[in-house]
């Protein structure tokens, strides 16, 4: 669990930087925030996967707790479903009355694309699709290269050896993305590194985020061959890295939520740094956006600035390189540094 | 006398008020376990059903359950054809997938226009499902492989391989999403407004599932194949022995399995998605497992089974609104077909030893006169 501070000091940065909300959200109409009815569907594995979308679960609780929310209504997907049943998911949300319908994951694209058109007068979110548009549909994306950026800029600071790893869980756009940022940030650092890359599987082969013994073997193969460092961007698979990491002495980086207080206890110590997506900032955000009124339609993109990702400095393995890393942020929020995403 | 086997896969007939007893005792035990898990979940059954009650009997919901229970049901069939011949394809699974790739491609392509283009789509499904099933056929009758091992590799091979079409040539890049070109609007299978005060159609194939159900029934129960395919699941030696050329059965079989299978595939990429992405459904040759299993191989069962299969799998978000678990569902799924299982075993049981003591009564009755006179 990450601490309530952050979340706290996370949303305060973005509703400071918007100029939106001032303070957390206390100026607003309390009975408009109980009448409001938000329902979350989320994808495959629902609250409770320590990962993607126990992040959007955490930014629903935070409104719940701060804004003084009542009305939520969460939906699970089956695996292997068809498309119909992601549409039956949201259209039920919506004839309940739920607005806004927050979908989470870009497999509720094509779902969203077809039912947000038969409900004109609800509000609906989908996270990580930029593909799904429309007047009442929101875009919330993030710029998942620039906090790869950073830890690839760290792997490149505390690597011995002047190699490092990237290990992705399937070769999807999405994760490519991770690879780009990561791959910047250790050649802004030091140009001669070597960056060794694995992906696990390649889509629609999505079993590469739920393979921890193939993600082991993969980060093992990079250790043994002289990297230092690795960084994993493969959901459930993660535990893998690390363990390998264990075996190896080596460190790991970790991806979504702050894994150095998430992982299994007996890796912890070997997380250098982890790169976070912020899924609950943007929810959280995006909710009081629509509370007091200034919800946009369309793309949003939580990058560094918005606080949408981030790094994170948990056991205090960065301590010494920390002010490094805050100038090369510094320096990407204000143009300085270009970050591609691919 | 049947074997297990016999009974399972529903070669041996249950007749008179036995036939109505072994579902309806199903149905008992399966309620009445899913009562005991509800409760402790610390969840009211009655108004867990009565929710699943309300939730099926809405048209929004009959129209989603039709549509699920379409590709579920032609899955079935596709196992079921196997099973009347003890042959086990656990490769439907794979053969629907990567028949539903290739098709996708193909269709996405659009080299023929608008029905043309469906045609040669579902053509090519059927050839490819056919020809990967074959490959598991060919391996057992030359190499003696058994098909439950070869189908259940092939999965994984038909996995790697649509992986590999995907991301090489079908392709194209959506937002996040990798999948195949989307077929153009002329191609789409136009849905049937079935279900009156639904908003969405019902999926065009419910007539091919209609069909092929048909099919099924005739192709077993009035032809020579399909007497010939019986024959060699009730007894090998007994087919060899009347004529039967079993090797050229088993590949001819799996290849038929095999081209029903790459159809159930077709409801979703015709019907819905009109596009093969990591969205796809996946499971639907294990599904078809299971209600093969529930309706006992029979056309009219199995139809029954996939639309309680397709009630089941859309029923988690009504739960889900009475903060019941959706993992009850799969639960629920598995206990109703180990019920039906077990039901039928125990009636058909029951039938035998009844029996046995009705022979056994017989031949004790005329010995009595013949000790009487002794």
């Amino acid at each position: 669990m990450r601490s309530i501070a952050m979340v706290l000091a996370g949303v305060a940065l973005v509703t400071a930087s918007c100029g939106r909300v001032p303070g957390t959200g206390a100026t607003i109409e309390t009975d408009y925030a109980k009448s409001l009815r938000v329902g979350l569907a989320y994808d495959i594995g629902g609250r409770g996967d320590q990962s993607f979308n126990d992040a959007a679960a955490d930014g629903l609780d935070e409104v719940r707790r701060s804004l003084g929310l009542l009305q939520i209504k969460e939906f699970e997907a089956q695996p292997g479903e068809p498309l119909s049943s992601k549409q039956q998911r949201l259209q039920t949300l919506a004839e309940n009355g739920y607005s806004p319908v927050i979908a989470v994951g870009y497999a509720y694209s094509d779902a969203v694309r077809t039912v947000a058109p038969r409900y004109p007068h609800t509000k609906f979110a989908i996270i990580d699709d930029r593909a799904a548009s429309g007047p009442n549909v929101a875009n919330l994306l993030f710029a998942e290269e620039q906090g790869s950026f950073l830890v690839g800029a760290a792997a490149a600071m505390k690597s011995k050896t002047g190699d490092v790893g990237f290990v992705g869980g399937v070769q999807s756009p999405l994760i490519k993305k991770f690879e780009a940022g990561y791959r910047q940030g250790v050649k802004y650092m030091n140009p001669k590194a070597k960056v060794r890359v694995a992906y696990l599987t390649r889509p629609p082969d999505l079993t590469g985020f739920d393979n921890p013994a193939k993600a082991r073997q993969a980060a093992k193969a990079m250790y043994d061959g002289g990297a230092d460092v690795v960084y994993q961007a493969a959901g459930a698979s993660g535990a893998g890295v690390f363990q390998a990491a264990k075996d190896a002495g080596r460190w790991a980086i970790g991806v979504d939520s702050d894994q150095a207080k998430t992982a299994d206890p007996a890796v912890r110590d070997l997380i250098l740094t982890s790169m976070i997506k912020r899924v609950d900032v943007a929810v959280y955000d995006y909710i009081a956006a629509l509370m007091d009124g200034t919800v946009a339609s369309g793309p949003s993109v939580y990058d560094l600035k918005l606080g949408g990702v981030d790094y994170s400095s948990t056991g205090g393995h960065i301590k010494d390189i920390q002010p490094k890393l805050e100038q090369l942020k510094q320096e990407i929020i204000i143009g300085k540094i270009k970050v591609s995403p691919g | 006398m049947s074997s297990f086997l016999d009974r399972l896969t529903g070669r041996v007939r249950l007749g008179g008020w036995l036939a109505v007893a072994a579902p309806v005792i199903a149905i008992l035990f399966a309620v009445l376990i899913t009562s005991a898990v509800l409760l402790v979940a610390g969840n009211d059954p009655v108004e867990a059903f009565r929710t699943l009650a309300d939730y099926g009997s809405q048209p929004p919901t009959m129209a989603l359950i039709l549509n699920t229970s379409v590709g579920y049901y032609i899955s079935a069939l596709a196992v079921a054809v196997g099973f009347r011949m003890n042959l086990f394809n656990i490769g439907v699974d794979g053969q629907y997938r990567l028949a539903a790739v290739v098709a996708a491609g193909l269709g996405g392509a659009a080299v023929l226009p608008g029905v043309l283009n469906i045609v040669l789509t579902i053509v090519c499904a059927v050839v490819v499902g056919a020809l990967w099933a074959a490959i598991a056929g060919v391996l057992k009758v030359t190499r003696g492989v058994s098909e439950v091992i070869s189908t259940i590799m092939l999965n994984a091979i038909a996995t790697g391989v649509g992986s590999w079409l995907v991301s090489n040539y079908f392709g194209v890049l959506n937002g996040n999403d990798l999948a195949t070109r989307p077929i153009p609007d002329d191609a789409h299978v136009p849905g049937i407004p079935l279900v009156a005060g639904a908003p969405q159609p019902v999926n065009g194939f419910i007539v091919l599932a209609v069909i092929l159900g048909a099919a099924y029934y005739v192709l077993l129960n009035r032809t020579r194949f399909g007497f010939d395919l019986r024959a060699t699941g009730q007894s090998e030696t007994a087919a060899v022995a009347s004529g039967v050329n079993v090797r050229r059965m088993v590949v001819a079989t799996m290849v038929i399995s095999g081209a029903v299978a790459g159809l159930s595939g077709m409801p979703e990429l015709l019907g819905a998605s009109f596009k093969y992405s990591n969205n796809f459904p996946t499971g639907l040759g294990f599904t078809g497992i299971a209600i093969a299993l529930l309706g006992r191989n029979n056309p009219v069962g199995m139809a029954v089974g996939a639309l309680l299969w397709a009630f089941l799998d859309t029923s988690s978000d009504a739960l889900q609104l009475l903060n019941i678990s959706k993992e009850i569902v799969q639960i629920m799924q598995g206990v109703i077909v180990l019920s039906v299982i077990v039901a039928y075993e125990l009636v058909h049981r029951y039938r035998i030893v009844a029996e046995q003591r009705r022979v056994s009564r017989e031949l004790a009755a005329p010995a009595e006169p013949e000790g009487a006179a002794a």
